[in-house]
């Protein structure tokens, strides 16, 4: 196992008060597979890894176990994860733009990492930089890393991102929406570009998105999310083709599909996300779920084991 | 209200409501230098087509295609440089902000981002029933109450929030204020501006379909702008594809999507991921080289040919006309037909 994440929550304190971003999250990774994170805004999703990685916000707080081969990371001091962070795992986020330091040229960027955790010397980071460039497919690379990042379209700013964080060649690589901001063909480019660097370097990634079609193509198993807790947990078959829990079936059932012309009207799933400042007592997706019982209201589904490997937080037995 | 629009989708029959014939929008961005002039940027080159009564049109592309500036064009938000925008016999280009407000009406927008197009300063009771202010000032207070609570009934907004503000709403309630605002008016045309990417998932399916049940009962026409094709299929009639502010190729939805004609439509379509773990592992996907070129200095002839996987060396030359590929089936493409790999 790789990375195994037991009993993480992860609380913030705002002036409104408490917000439960996530709760007792419980999965594991191994080595070399693709895990999809899928969830809507508020799901909790990028907060579970923002938790490992430590980058929470100074009102946050997280608490339980996350073993990276073995060794307990969560709540490290920050000296002890500038060790691991861009060594054994990386993130990329969203927003290249905003990730990258605009007053920087990308040499210098780049550079700092191989120097600062492979004790480099300037020439061999430089080189070892241009071939990462290359890598992940920049023309041009040796004049490219001369330039600053506005310098990039979105897409290359993307594998600029990705190149940095692979540096150290990272046995993890967590994605968070890397393809949100970008168009559909660049998005085409950069998703096949995760698949090969995936394959060819036995890395493992974690793509943290809200577009199922994004997973479909990547993963080999999905953890969907609702309300800061995983609802369901399977692999990528398991749950397009045979979801278990009613949120994920409400998500593949209400998203156009260009492979089926459709019906006329779109299956909704009615209401909204829950306010995570006062979580309902039962089940978080009762209020917004078609198949509620009366049980539901009051006790809270945990996830369990439904047979196959595959697990779901649902008091009903089918749907 | 009249019921005259209700006009069942009545698909290309008749006389198109809205012609659009050689748009153009040009913005001069300065060169920099003192003695030369401003480069236009050419958001919208040469764009000409027709929207009938009930008909939902999609405009799918990128980011920087000119598809949103498209839609501003024709509605006079932004002055077109150049063509022709005839609105039931009217022509629109031209008009001043007095003579056009009667032409207002009719023609309504959706934006992209829900709340920041709302003022945040006023309640959703006075957004939704600002356009009536305005059109129709003689209204008594209570007349316009009873309007704004009946649409606001229509969009699944309860009337009790008549009084409270957009931050108060979340994401797809404020786009639901936003539809109200459009519809209040009763309008013919409703420019549909990205109104569902800034949603979640599940919020997007309850929008869309609010946006469908209104076209449907109301007959309305719409210009449906989106970057993502799966929505513009479920909810379009017929489908724009823009590259660069150009056509690349216009057709029903059922034969754009089944038999595309143009590269650059194949490889978008070939794009998008579908949810299904089968489907995406075995399909061959045709991934583009590049980026868009920038919309400055466009390439010569094909705007498409610096990406296309087809390329000939007539494509720089020569600028490819739209010319008809099956019925009601239009593309602009020199090699669309021949069989090049």
């Amino acid at each position: 196992m790789l990375l195994d994440v037991q009993n993480l929550t992860t609380r913030f304190y705002t002036h409104d008060g408490e917000v439960c971003a996530v709760s007792d999250v419980n999965f594991s990774i191994e080595p070399g597979e693709c895990l999809g994170i899928v969830g809507e805004s508020g799901s909790g999703k990028t907060q579970v890894f923002m938790s490992i990685m430590g980058l929470l916000a100074k009102n946050g707080q997280a608490e339980g176990k996350a073993y990276f081969n073995g060794k307990q990371i969560l709540g490290l001091n920050p000296a002890e994860l500038n060790k691991l962070r861009g060594v054994e795992f990386s993130m990329i986020f969203q927003d290249p733009m905003t990730s990258l330091n605009p007053y920087l040229r990308i040499s210098r960027q780049m550079t700092e990492v191989l120097m600062e955790h492979r004790g480099m010397g300037e020439e061999d980071a430089t080189k070892a930089s241009i071939d990462m460039l290359d890598l992940v497919g920049i023309p041009e690379s040796r004049k490219r890393i001369g330039m600053y990042p506005h310098e990039f379209s979105g897409g290359m700013r993307q594998r600029v991102m990705i190149a940095m964080a692979l540096l150290c060649q990272p046995k993890l690589l967590i994605a968070d929406e890397p393809t949100t901001a970008l168009d559909v063909t660049v998005q085409a480019q950069i998703l096949e570009l995760l698949a090969r660097l995936g394959r060819e370097l036995n890395m493992a990634t974690v793509m943290i998105t809200h577009d199922l079609g994004v997973i479909a193509g990547l993963s080999d198993r999905v953890v969907v999310m609702y309300g800061g807790r995983i609802v369901e947990q399977a692999t990528v078959h398991q749950v397009f083709n045979d979801p278990q829990h009613p949120y994920t079936r409400g998500l593949l059932d209400s998203m156009p599909r260009l492979d089926d012309p459709g019906s006329d009207k779109l299956y909704t799933i009615a209401g909204q996300p829950p306010n995570l400042q006062n979580l309902p007592s039962g089940c978080s997706f009762a209020p917004r779920c078609e198949f509620v019982m009366e049980k539901c209201w009051t006790d809270r589904p945990e996830l369990a084991e439904i047979g196959s490997g595959r697990m779901k937080a649902c008091y009903l037995e089918k749907m | 209200m009249e019921a005259t629009t209700t006009s069942k989708n009545s698909n290309s029959n008749g006389a198109p409501i809205l012609s659009v014939r050689g748009l153009k929008v040009y913005f001069p961005i300065s060169s920099g230098k003192f003695f030369v002039p401003p480069i236009p940027l050419k958001a919208v080159d040469d764009v000409s087509f027709d929207l009938y009564s009930g008909e939902a049109l999609g405009v799918v592309g990128e980011s920087g295609c000119g598809k949103s500036t498209l839609g501003r064009g024709v509605l006079q938000l932004i002055e077109p440089t150049a063509g022709e925008v005839v609105w039931q016999g009217h022509h629109l280009e031209g008009l001043g902000p007095k003579q056009m407000i009667l032409y207002r009406r009719d023609l309504q927008i959706i934006f992209q981002d829900p709340l920041a197009s709302l003022n945040p300063r006023m309640t959703i009771g006075d957004i939704i029933a600002e356009p009536l202010t305005v059109h129709y000032p003689e209204l008594s207070k209570d007349e316009r109450k009873q309007r704004v609570a009946k649409i606001m009934e229509e969009v699944g907004l309860l009337p009790q929030m008549i009084n409270r503000y957009p931050h108060e709403f979340s994401g797809g309630q404020c786009q639901r204020i936003g539809v109200a605002r459009a519809m209040i008016l009763r309008p013919k045309l409703i420019v549909c501006d990205e109104p569902v990417s800034a949603l979640d998932v599940s919020i997007q399916a309850q929008i869309i379909n609010l946006i469908q049940d209104l076209q449907q009962s109301f007959g309305l026409s719409l210009i449906f702008i989106s970057h993502d094709l799966s929505i513009v299929r479920h909810i379009s009639h017929r489908i724009m594809v823009l590259y660069l502010g150009n056509v690349m190729e216009i057709a029903d939805k059922l034969s754009l999507y089944d038999e595309p004609k143009h590269p650059y439509t194949k490889a978008l379509i070939s794009a998008v991921p579908i949810p299904d773990p089968e489907q995406e592992k075995n399909k061959q996907r045709i991934v583009l080289e590049g980026d868009l070129p920038s919309p400055l200095s466009p390439p010569t002839g094909c705007v498409f040919r610096t990406r296309c996987p087809i390329a000939q060396p007539l494509c720089a030359k020569e600028k490819p006309p739209l010319v008809d590929a099956g019925a009601k089936h239009q593309v602009a493409c020199h090699f669309w037909d021949a069989d090049i790999r």
